[in-house]
């Protein structure tokens, strides 16, 4: 049977990784269009007209947006090599620790590093207190997802290549080998997986990208 | 069968734990529900949910369940008949995609409605309506979102509701309208006559007084 599958994307969306990720784990083969965000393609804005961001995955010609509920429906359509887990309190964890991610951790470590100083250092008590309950959830596990790669890893993922390159553009340790161990060495366990490794972004594209957002938050907060 | 316990941590006033009080309900589920004071959080409630500390918790047979949907999706999964997703994966994507909408967006667009002010409060309105015509685009024929009968998304849009009662509340002009928005009015009108759906929201008279006094001060000038 024909299955027609396109992500867009955009070089560094730490979003539309998720789903590079999921394709690549189940063996999905799939055609990637890039996207300039300051000039969106008309399909862009044809198959995500309500928030116009990547990533979209388009399969057989419908369109899904936002990635946790494109990793689901992918989870759900290929059977092989299963994101979530089979049992129903586990697979709530599962998408708690998702959100968890992206409502909470995601906000806490960007405000670490545009903040300096004193704000700096306030904006820290929050973004250790997130990142010590995923310390806390790696207990006894390899992985998020246990001993292989599954849905929270793939949601948290961002986490670590970013954290990273944050550290070094800003000089600040974030994620300390000994306050937050489990979650240092799930770092570099999932980043250095081969499928995880193949795909990070270009690091000195990102840098500058990242180097750039903060310094226009930053004066932009100045005003 | 093993004995079931099922418990709720809620509060009257909240969208969100009433929505769990829906799911539970059309599936025929029996639980516990415990009365949260949120100004007096109980240990239960910060042992169950340490993270959030917030409602609504589900706790079945003592493993605890916290935020909306992710227990609206548990509940789908335990307890199989009377399903509130749909069986297809696609579809099943537009659900979650809507409810994460209104979420995200039309929560917070639905609050400055009520709270700001002037060109702030016009602007929140615009856009509310915007996002209430997307809605009526997802809605289309269909007597529910979830078709002949109540879903996922209509449990989640549940919110709208408590708009229209703040509205009320403070007497503004209704946004959600027949003339305006004729097809998601219906839809309300239908909610709200459901069975299951109609014992699940906060009793109309303590509700409109719980706005008065929370936004009174925020009436906007017509």
């Amino acid at each position: 049977m024909g299955e027609e599958v396109k992500l867009f994307r955009t070089w560094s969306s730490p979003f539309a990784l998720r789903i590079v990720w999921a394709l690549r784990i189940k063996g999905i083969e799939y055609e990637t269009i890039f996207e300039d965000i300051s000039n969106k393609s008309p399909s862009l804005l044809q198959y995500n007209p309500v928030h116009r961001k990547v990533p979209v995955l388009l399969h057989n010609g419908r369109p899904i947006a936002e990635s946790l509920v494109i990793l689901e429906y992918i989870d759900e359509t290929w059977k092989q090599a299963p994101l979530l887990p089979v049992d129903p309190h586990e697979r709530a964890m599962a998408r708690f620790w998702a959100k968890f991610g992206d409502d909470k951790i995601l906000g806490s470590i960007w405000s670490v590093f545009i903040k300096q100083g004193k704000e700096q250092e306030e904006a820290m008590v929050p973004a250790m207190e997130n990142l010590k309950f995923l310390e806390g959830e790696l207990k006894g596990k390899k992985f998020f997802g246990g001993e292989t790669i599954g849905f929270v890893d793939l949601a948290l993922g961002w986490l670590a290549n970013l954290i990273g390159l944050l550290e070094e553009i800003v000089g600040l340790k974030v994620v300390d080998g000994e306050k937050l161990p489990l979650l240092s060495a799930w770092m570099q366990d999932f980043g250095d997986a081969p499928i995880i490794k193949d795909n990070w972004p270009a690091r000195d594209g990102m840098i500058l990208k990242f180097q750039a957002l903060r310094d226009a938050t930053i004066a932009a907060a100045s005003k | 069968m093993a004995e079931e316990e099922v418990k709720l941590f809620g509060t009257w006033g909240s969208p969100f734990s009433r929505r769990i009080e829906v799911a539970l309900k059309l599936k025929g589920v029996q639980y516990e529900y415990i009365e949260e004071d949120l100004t007096n959080k109980s240990p239960a409630l910060l042992n169950y949910n340490p993270v959030n500390k917030q409602i609504p918790v589900l706790v079945h047979n003592g493993k605890p369940v916290a935020e909306s949907f992710v227990i609206m999706e548990y509940i789908d999964e335990t307890w199989k008949h009377n399903p509130i997703l749909p069986a297809d994966p696609y579809e099943r994507a537009m659900a979650r995609f809507w409810a994460k909408y209104i979420d995200e967006k039309f929560w917070p667009a639905a609050k400055k409605t009520v709270v700001a002010k002037g060109e702030e409060q016009k602007g929140a309105i615009d856009e509310i309506q915007q996002q209430m015509k997307n809605l009526e685009g997802e809605l289309k024929e269909k007597k529910f979102f979830g078709g002949e009968s109540l879903g996922f998304l209509d449990i989640a849009a549940n919110i709208i509701i408590w708009l229209v009662v703040a509205q009320e509340a403070l007497g503004m002009d209704q946004i959600l309208n027949e003339e305006k928005l004729p097809v998601l009015h219906g839809w309300l009108h239908r909610l709200l006559d459901d069975a299951v759906f109609k014992e699940c929201v906060p009793p109309k008279e303590r509700h409109l007084d719980f706005f008065k006094v929370k936004f009174g001060s925020s009436i906007a000038s017509k």
